[in-house]
């Protein structure tokens, strides 16, 4: 088996190799520390939110779903999960309850809207962003909740092995959500319901209750990376994740998941994860203004789904 | 004993009675036509069979059975399966996840991690499912979407075929298909029924419907209005049913 067919079989665009590797050339010519290894850990670190909340989304997709509300979901589980410790005063592990729980339950809300309620994911998760953002900042009157028990600093700011903590949590993530979407009926399905809707439902697949699973696995997403987020900044923090699901989105598309659904690969969208970790980490070290990247990664995102396009318009799918 | 009784079945949306009492036997290993014109109630009395539409009034019985309270899926672990018009394909997903799409099997991950999908099995026994039937396709691992309108054809009647249903409703299998094509679809369901499988095909197409059927059944405004034996009538008769000619 060829390299190519390996990744083609595990439903990774050869393109979003070949634009990997050209962006770690182009990275390491226009930085001297780009290529360090203390930078290393740099980009897996700023590829650990994105990649997180980038599998919410290549699982939402991929059943032809979209989620507009991982950022936000992020500000607001970070919230709550930091309030729950030190406004209400309970033990460290309700940080880590808080955060997961305040991103499933939205998200759970999110799917159930688009399943029983039947109202289009794009406008739910549209309004889930303004509801969730607006909640974040009116349960932390629009400021950060600082100073987190070390428990908690740990996961995101401890190196065990040299390696951030973030990073493992991450790659398990990856791990399970690669068995769940390639090796499982529940993945299997997602796929299928994405492809056809028509065809899920006539093979007796309940295609209700996956989306509302979809949408609350999604959300469980967010809530991870909010807790990640969360321990990383030792604060509670009402505007995290902002514009974050623009990141998310676009390194799932790169990865080859397909827009218009029924296609899909964590492994695909890992190496778009990194993509968008490398370019925020190159822009940085070229001292680059944070604006700049918003620009960038809005630009890869329209080149991406356009070369989605062309490629498909010479299939018969 | 007939394998599917429908008694007196209604059925309504709104104020529109589709199904005014339709009252039909099906047997193993018959192969009976359903004709009407567009709104007759074809497509409402076939998903009232297979359990998508719940009916107001009458009595569904499978196999001595009575199912009219059963959901599709039940329905279809019973063995009535559908092949729909528009084949109801996942057209990115390969051939043999298609044919086992919502039924995988599965088995444990190093023994332990139950819930994982058995792909191997899924392709083994697709290919056996393909080459029973005879089906010429380059690989069970192509997307279906690849496969030519005949090739997807079949592979629906795979699918329909690879859990041994006992009863097989087929909405138009033959409208999308050169002429090629329709010969071995009509071949297969006489295949179907020479095993045993009883067969309701709604088809405009009364050529194949002659070719295909031995009993032929008219449905006109929700009525079962005609209930003819092949050998006994003949394409002039059935279009007069079908038109309203006859009363």
């Amino acid at each position: 088996m060829t390299l190519t067919s390996f990744f083609e079989r595990a439903n990774v665009r050869v393109e979003s190799l070949i634009v990997l590797a050209g962006l770690v050339v182009l990275m390491s010519l226009l930085s001297p520390v780009f290529l360090s290894f203390s930078n290393f850990f740099n980009i897996m670190l700023a590829t650990t939110t994105v990649g997180i909340l980038a599998i919410g989304a290549t699982f939402v997709i991929s059943a032809a779903g979209i989620d507009l509300s991982l950022g936000s979901i992020l500000g607001l589980s970070s919230v709550v999960g930091a309030a729950l410790v030190l406004y209400v005063g309970l033990p460290w592990p309700f940080l880590i309850l808080g955060c997961l729980g305040a991103g499933m339950l939205a998200g759970a809300a999110n799917g159930l809207t688009v399943a029983v309620a039947r109202v289009p994911a794009f406008i739910v998760t549209l309004g889930m962003m303004g509801i969730a953002r607006g909640l974040a900042l009116i349960i932390s009157s629009g400021q950060g909740i600082y100073g987190l028990p070390p428990e908690i600093l740990f996961l995101g700011q401890a190196r065990p092995f040299g390696i951030p903590t973030p990073v493992y949590i991450l790659v398990i993530t990856a791990a399970v959500s690669h068995y769940i979407l390639a090796h499982t009926r529940f993945g299997h399905h997602t796929l299928a319901l994405g492809d056809n809707e028509h065809a899920a439902r006539a093979t007796g697949i309940n295609v209700r209750q996956l989306r509302i699973k979809l949408y609350t696995l999604s959300g469980f997403m967010a809530g991870l990376a909010g807790l990640i987020f969360t321990a990383r900044v030792n604060t509670g923090d009402p505007t995290a994740g902002l514009s974050y699901e623009l990141a998310a989105i676009t390194a799932a598309i790169i990865g080859g998941t397909n827009l218009f659904g029924g296609r899909g690969s964590i492994l695909g969208t890992m190496i778009g994860a990194l993509v968008m970790g490398i370019l925020q980490n190159g822009l940085t070290l070229m001292n680059m203004q944070s604006y700049y990247q918003q620009m960038a990664i809005g630009t890869v995102l329209v080149a991406a789904v356009w070369l989605d396009q062309i490629r498909s318009r010479g299939r018969v799918l | 004993m007939s394998l599917l009784e429908l008694l007196d079945i209604e059925k309504a949306f709104g104020a529109v009675q589709v199904l005014q009492g339709v009252t039909l036997n099906v047997a193993a290993g018959e192969v009976v036509g359903l004709v009407g014109d567009n709104g007759a109630g074809k497509s409402t009395l076939m998903k009232a069979i297979t359990g998508v539409y719940p009916v107001d009034k009458g009595a569904v019985r499978f196999n001595g059975q009575d199912v009219t309270e059963l959901s599709p899926g039940a329905r279809r672990a019973l063995g009535i399966e559908m092949i729909y018009q528009d084949l109801a394909l996942a057209p990115q997903q390969d051939v043999a996840n298609n044919i086992f799409l919502g039924r995988e099997p599965t088995k444990r991950l190093w023994g332990l991690i139950p819930g994982m999908v058995d792909k191997a099995r899924i392709d083994a026994e697709a290919q056996k499912m393909v080459d029973r039937l005879g089906v010429k396709i380059p690989s069970i691992h192509i997307p279906v979407g690849m496969l030519s309108g005949g090739q997807q054809q079949t592979i629906a009647i795979a699918r329909a075929l690879t859990f041994q249903p006992k009863l097989v409703i087929m909405d138009e299998p033959t409208a999308a298909l050169a002429v090629k094509e329709v010969g071995s679809v009509l071949n297969l369901i006489a295949q179907m029924a020479s095993e045993g499988i009883g067969v309701i095909l709604i088809s405009h197409r009364l050529n194949d419907i002659f070719q295909a059927c031995s009993r032929i059944v008219v449905l006109r405004r929700g009525l079962v209005i005609a209930d003819l034996d092949r050998q006994k009538t003949d394409m002039a008769e059935v279009v007069s049913y079908i038109v309203g000619a006859h009363t």
